[in-house]
């Protein structure tokens, strides 16, 4: 199954919202934290091996540049 | 080529010299809402008298984005197609970063509706259109009344007015403020907004030059030319281009408005010093409303009652629905019809404004974000929308304005969600016009492929049906019945129906519900 990359959140406002007020009152290091319980609780839910491997490289990519 | 500012006269009013009779209702603010509710209320049989503190249109193109919905509603107050003819019609935004374009979205991808996506025309236009079109329905227009007092009692308010000839007091069962975002009569009932004002201020700027721009938004996220920050260009009529500019908090407005510090700016922006500053402001985002739009005899309209960043074009538009939405209640509570009409207004208005608020709000943290996680979420955003389809949604300069759909606990079935109780009836090609032309301000029955039942107080209309009706009103069925209300919003609908469920409805309307 490869790495859904069309938009499927319905309300993606709503999530990034959702995302943002997580996250509110935490100091830089907690939200550091606090993103890679999330990566680690997302990449569970996935758990497919070749789907897990693409999202890598997709957020890798250009990850040298500035943003 | 710039505006040409006319003034309008003032006439000295009959108040100065001895009392006039208790006015129905009087709107402070010629503005395109206050312009707009006259001639609307006028459209209703209720003349309105118009109070102004100035005697010329908005100086500045301020409100220049008209949404599709807000085509239709000019266009029913009989200024549509010519605000369509002289404005600028686009429907393509273009997002970029630094100087690469992250994606482009087009508004209105569907045919068959009287009026496009969105109109670009400075607002001074829209007042002056709206200014002829009340003169022509014989609206009392008293310019140069400044009002310096109101005072509520039980069934009429009191408003005490300063003139270029001296004071006099008008007093009327209502007064609808469309006085604007600082509205003296908000001050004067000592009310203030609930709501959240942002640390950040943008430049604002009209240019006037020859270029071949095409007809687009684009919007920049820390541009080249501008590092750092984001701008927007929006191209108007007359040769004259939008322009704005993120200031950051740190800059003190007074020293940027300065012709010696914008220029230099807008030379970045365009890659050229051919062009004339025509207008520039700087203005700071708030979200914020208040808490309710009806006071006592008082009703706030407009900018009076909730203002918005503007990146969404949700003020102007957010206004002439509020017009929309009042109209027809008032003109119903002034012959003598259910007062909960105006908690209606005030109910559905709240939401609709909550709606504009919180999809600003969201745009203003995208757009400039704290330091911290809000900026290492935006930038991760705007890296993956480069490269991959999923991340564009949640880029966000801005959610245009769309019509709310209204929570109406009403019949419904299984029909097309866009034409859904309480959202507004779809517009449709008709074989002699359109169908919003055909809805006009009436409450219609609209029955499609089925006879309508037989009720008082609704006009009929069954027109063929068409490709694009049956789509937006039918779906998978033969045939429905449709209720709308005279803002032209869905009150209810069946498969079939009876008169007495019609009737009902009906009442629902009638009464606020």
């Amino acid at each position: 199954m490869p790495l859904i990359t069309k938009p499927n959140i319905a309300d993606a406002d709503g999530f990034y919202a959702r995302l943002l007020a997580t996250h509110k009152g935490l100091t830089e290091a907690q939200s550091h934290a606090l993103n890679a319980r999330l990566v680690l609780v997302l990449a569970n839910h996935i758990g497919d091996a070749e789907v897990l491997t693409q999202a890598l490289d997709l957020a890798r990519d250009g990850a040298g540049q500035s943003a | 080529m710039a505006y040409d500012y006319r003034p309008f006269a003032y006439t000295p009013p009959s108040g100065l010299t001895a009392p006039e009779p208790r006015h129905k209702i009087v709107i402070v603010g010629a503005g395109p809402i206050g312009l707009a509710m006259a001639v609307e209320l006028a459209n209703h049989g209720i003349q309105a008298t118009v109070l102004d503190d100035n005697n010329v249109v908005s100086v500045g193109s301020r409100a220049i984005c008209w949404s599709k919905r807000s085509l239709e509603i000019l266009d029913r107050l009989g200024v549509g197609e010519r605000s369509v003819t002289k404005g600028v019609t686009w429907k393509v935004g273009r997002t970029l970063h630094r100087d690469q374009e992250v994606f482009n979205f087009d508004l209105l991808p569907e045919s068959g509706h009287k009026m496009p996506a969105f109109v670009n025309l400075q607002q001074y236009y829209v007042e002056e259109y709206l200014a002829e079109r009340a003169t022509d329905l014989a609206i009392d227009l008293r310019w140069k009344n400044r009002v310096t007092a109101v005072e509520q009692h039980a069934d009429h308010a009191v408003l005490s007015i300063e003139t270029p000839d001296g004071p006099y007091q008008l007093s009327a069962d209502w007064v609808i403020a469309c006085d604007g975002a600082r509205s003296p009569i908000r001050d004067m009932l000592g009310l203030d907004f609930d709501g959240e004002l942002f640390e950040e201020r943008f430049l604002i700027a009209d240019i006037e030059m020859q270029a071949d721009f095409p007809s687009e938004r684009r919007f920049w996220f820390e541009p080249n030319f501008h590092p750092g920050q984001s701008a927007l260009l929006h191209k108007q009529p007359d040769n004259i281009y939008r322009i704005d500019l993120q200031l950051g908090w740190d800059t003190d407005p007074e020293v940027e408005k300065r012709p010696e510090n914008v220029i230099p700016r807008i030379e970045k922006v365009v890659g050229h010093s051919d062009f004339k500053l025509d207008w520039v402001s700087v203005y700071t985002f708030q979200c914020r409303r208040l808490r309710s739009f009806v006071h006592n005899r008082v009703l706030f309209v407009g900018d009076s009652a909730h203002i918005v960043s503007p990146f969404g074009a949700r003020g102007g538009n957010g206004g002439l629905q509020d017009v929309d939405a009042l109209g027809w209640r008032l003109a119903a509570v002034v012959r003598g019809g259910n007062r909960d009409l105006l908690d209606a207004y005030d109910r559905e208005r709240c939401f609709g404004a909550d709606e504009n608020l919180l999809n600003s709000s969201r745009s203003t943290r995208f757009m400039s974000p704290e330091d911290g996680v809000e900026r290492l979420f935006r930038d991760a955003v705007l890296h993956l929308a480069g490269r991959t389809d999923f991340a564009r949604p949640m880029v966000n300069s801005g959610r245009l304005s769309r019509p709310c759909v209204y929570p109406l606990t009403a019949p419904d079935a299984d029909l097309p969600s866009g034409a859904r109780p309480g959202a507004v009836a779809p517009d449709a090609p008709l074989e002699d016009g359109w169908l919003t032309e055909a809805l006009g301000r009436d409450v219609v029955l609209l029955a499609l492929g089925v006879a309508p039942p037989q009720v008082a107080g609704v006009r009929v209309l069954t027109p063929d049906v068409t490709d694009t009706l049956r789509a937006r009103y039918l779906g998978a069925q033969a045939q429905a019945i449709y209720l709308i209300r005279p803002d032209q919003v869905v009150a209810a609908r069946w498969i079939s129906t009876d008169a007495a469920a019609v009737s009902a409805a009906l009442a629902d309307i009638w009464e606020g519900r």
